[in-house]
């Protein structure tokens, strides 16, 4: 790409997106951009060559950053962006393989692939933009709508429990779990950052408005009135959030108007699917257990 | 010791393993699955082999993810596949879909039984074949093979990739569960002696890959993930540059090339085995299982005298219209015996237009059938 004549011509990121898909999609006040360009500059920062990033990504707002993105995308069916992602991954493992899907797409439809490639441990990073709500198909409910919200489909309020999504990718094996706000950019991408070097199923959920989609019903009145709420909300988030490091994921329910968790509340080392496989022995059809201890041997040796 | 990719050699095999074998010859070195009756043996034919030759097994947690996976594996340039039955193939309609649209050459097994639902898991049926034709939905190519013996297992499933990496579509290979859970002599050649077909690949100026244009045999070449071309894939209806453009002359473009994709070179896909068809007054048009009974009832019904002849179907989809059209001008009868309660009799009717009666032999899944009670269809057709 030539060098711009101003600095006005380019964005830093221009490089990394189809400037001819672009305008996109998303609605003003939208958090998906953030994370989007966040995940870019993680990729930078955790220098992953251009061909070796690749994003599988699902159905809805979130798994549109797909079509923006100027590297190997993948916009797969809604709620299979993980194993269309094992699959990539497992016929190249040199791939920097990642999923940035939503809330609906990977926990809903999608959640028994997201329990099950934490559990493998598949050497994947995933990304949940949750907006607490299906923004596509209009604000309906979903897997992570705190209770007691209104949405189109939840009109006297949700009295469904949500999902606490570090402590469900904590206990299903995720090596590495955190999560970030949309306000919170540089920390996002840093985190995303560590995540992307990180060996195994790696999950940062990253919370974001939907202006159109949950703010909307959350808030009776006007439009104006929408707006003032919505900003409250955001307000109250902002004063109260809590950032820790090495968080309880059992603490980090989402209810509405109360304290968000944020933070990384898990970073461990555990084999991988990939490990384990290369440790297969179809010669000698030796145990797991029996070919790790000639290894650790080897080593000491 | 392991075993080698190719087994050359003559077998005592069971069909499901001889379908893994097959694959396996070809080239899969992935393969995703979830454990089904009558079908389950072909992922632990698998589990066993690929770890051997270097590839991939992993077993998902459903038949969605399976699906999923070995399109994935195949962006990424492995040959893959995968295997099921009835409910599981139903899971795998969707992405089946997302295989055709982009274009991703992977086989899919569907060793059949009863259904419908749970139905009859043990027991022998042919009653997702016009799922395998319009299973997933809106329009799109699909080429499906119906294997009549474990032989045909092993020679079908090299074939399917074939056809799979040469006109860049999911191949069904639809099995079922007497062929896949008999054992017989299967012959397997030379590794030399199998044709393999590889997939077109791009080879040309990376940042000017447009991944959905495609060469005058309306197959684009393909680009694989990594090899930096910025490859764009959508279940979306797109353009040339794999770009969403969601209008009519977008689907108009797209859809058309796809299913012409198929259509252009059905002869050269199309295969079925013609016995006694010149003079016959009545014609048996099966296919799988169903095939190989017919082919002795038709024996039989020779040795009384009676003229009567076979087309049996190796490719079911795409049809062979052209081929039964001109036949049915010939012959007074066609008897299209399936273990369904009518399925690809419907297409031969389409066919024949009323040239000659289209008669249904139906079969209850669950059963067998007989050459015997074939044979009396048979004379029946010509009284």
């Amino acid at each position: 790409m030539s060098e711009p004549d101003s600095v006005f011509d380019a964005h830093p990121v221009d490089a990394h997106l189809r400037a001819d898909m672009l305008p996109h999609i998303w609605c003003p006040g939208c958090g998906i951009g953030i994370v989007l360009k966040a995940y870019i500059r993680a990729l930078d920062k955790a220098e992953i060559p251009l061909e070796k990033r690749i994003m599988v990504s699902g159905i809805g707002c979130s798994g549109r950053a797909c079509i923006y993105l100027n590297q190997d995308c993948y916009h797969s069916t809604h709620g299979r962006p993980i194993p269309f992602a094992t699959g990539i991954k497992l016929a190249n493992p040199d791939l920097t393989v990642s999923v940035i899907s939503g809330d609906g797409d990977l926990f809903a439809i999608g959640g028994n692939h997201f329990i099950h490639a934490a559990r493998r441990n598949m050497d994947l990073n995933v990304i949940c933009i949750n907006n607490f709500n299906y923004g596509m198909t209009g604000g309906q409910s979903g897997p992570t709508t705190p209770m007691d919200s209104k949405t189109i489909t939840t009109p006297y309020g949700n009295i469904e429990h949500p999902f606490n999504l570090p402590h469900l990718a904590t206990s299903s094996g995720a090596t590495y779990v955190a999560r970030w706000t949309t306000l919170d950019v540089r920390r996002l991408r840093d985190s995303m950052a560590e995540a992307l070097k990180k060996k195994g199923f790696t999950f940062i959920e990253v919370i974001s408005p939907c202006p159109t989609g949950y703010g909307r019903p959350n808030r009776r009145g006007e439009p104006i009135d929408e707006m003032k709420q919505y900003q409250e909300i955001w307000d109250l988030r902002e004063d109260n959030w809590i950032i820790q490091e090495g968080a309880d994921p059992t603490e980090a329910d989402i209810k509405l108007n109360e304290t968000i968790v944020v933070g990384v509340f898990a970073d461990i080392d555990r084999p991988t699917f990939a490990d384990l496989y290369s440790k297969l022995d179809p010669v000698k059809k030796r145990r797991l257990k029996e070919v790790v201890r000639e290894d650790e041997r080897r080593v000491r040796e | 010791m392991t075993r080698p990719k190719v087994l050359t050699g003559t077998h005592f095999m069971h069909g499901d393993f001889a379908v893994a074998e097959g694959g396996l010859a070809a080239g899969c070195k992935f393969f995703a699955g979830y454990p089904i009756t009558p079908a389950t043996e072909v992922a632990e034919r698998m589990a066993g082999r690929l770890p051997e030759i270097g590839g991939v097994y992993i077993q998902m947690e459903d038949e969605l993810g399976s699906m999923a996976a070995i399109l994935g594996a195949s962006c990424a340039g492995v040959k893959s596949m995968t295997s099921t039955s009835g409910p599981g193939f139903s899971l795998m309609q969707e992405n089946i879909g997302l295989g055709a649209v982009l274009e991703v050459p992977c086989v899919v097994v569907d060793v059949q039984r009863g259904g419908p639902s749970t139905g009859l898991p043990t027991s022998v049926s042919q009653q997702d074949m016009m799922q395998a034709k319009w299973g997933s939905h809106g329009d799109y190519p699909i080429v499906a093979y119906s294997p009549a013996s474990p032989q045909e297992c092993f020679d079908i499933a090299i074939k399917a990739f074939n056809t799979a990496e040469k006109y860049r579509t999911p191949v069904l290979v639809m099995s079922d569960e007497v062929v896949g859970h008999m054992t017989e002599r299967v012959t397997i050649p030379e590794e030399s002696a199998i044709k393999i077909v590889e997939r077109k690949l791009y080879d040309g100026d990376p940042d000017k890959y447009l991944p959905y244009r495609a060469d005058e045999d309306l197959i684009p070449p393909m680009a694989l993930a990594g090899d930096g071309c910025k490859v764009h894939m959508t279940g979306l209806i797109h353009d040339e540059g794999g770009r969403p453009l969601l209008n009519a002359e977008t689907e108009a473009k797209l859809v058309g090339r796809l299913l012409d994709k198929v259509v252009k070179h059905a002869e050269a896909i199309m295969e079925y085995e013609k016995i006694g068809t010149e003079d016959a007054d009545v014609i048996v048009v099966a296919y799988g299982i169903t095939g190989r009974i017919a082919n002795r009832a038709v024996e039989l019904a020779r040795k009384e005298g009676i003229k009567a002849g076979l087309v049996r179907l190796i490719t079911v989809w795409p049809f062979p219209v052209d081929y039964i059209r001109k036949l049915s001008e010939n012959v007074k009868t066609i008897l299209v015996p399936e273990i369904n309660f009518g399925q690809i009799v419907l297409e031969v009717e389409r066919v024949v237009g009323g040239r000659a009666t289209v008669e249904q032999v139906t079969y209850i899944p669950g059963t067998l059938p007989d050459p015997y009670s074939m044979l009396k269809r048979i004379r029946e057709a010509v009284k």
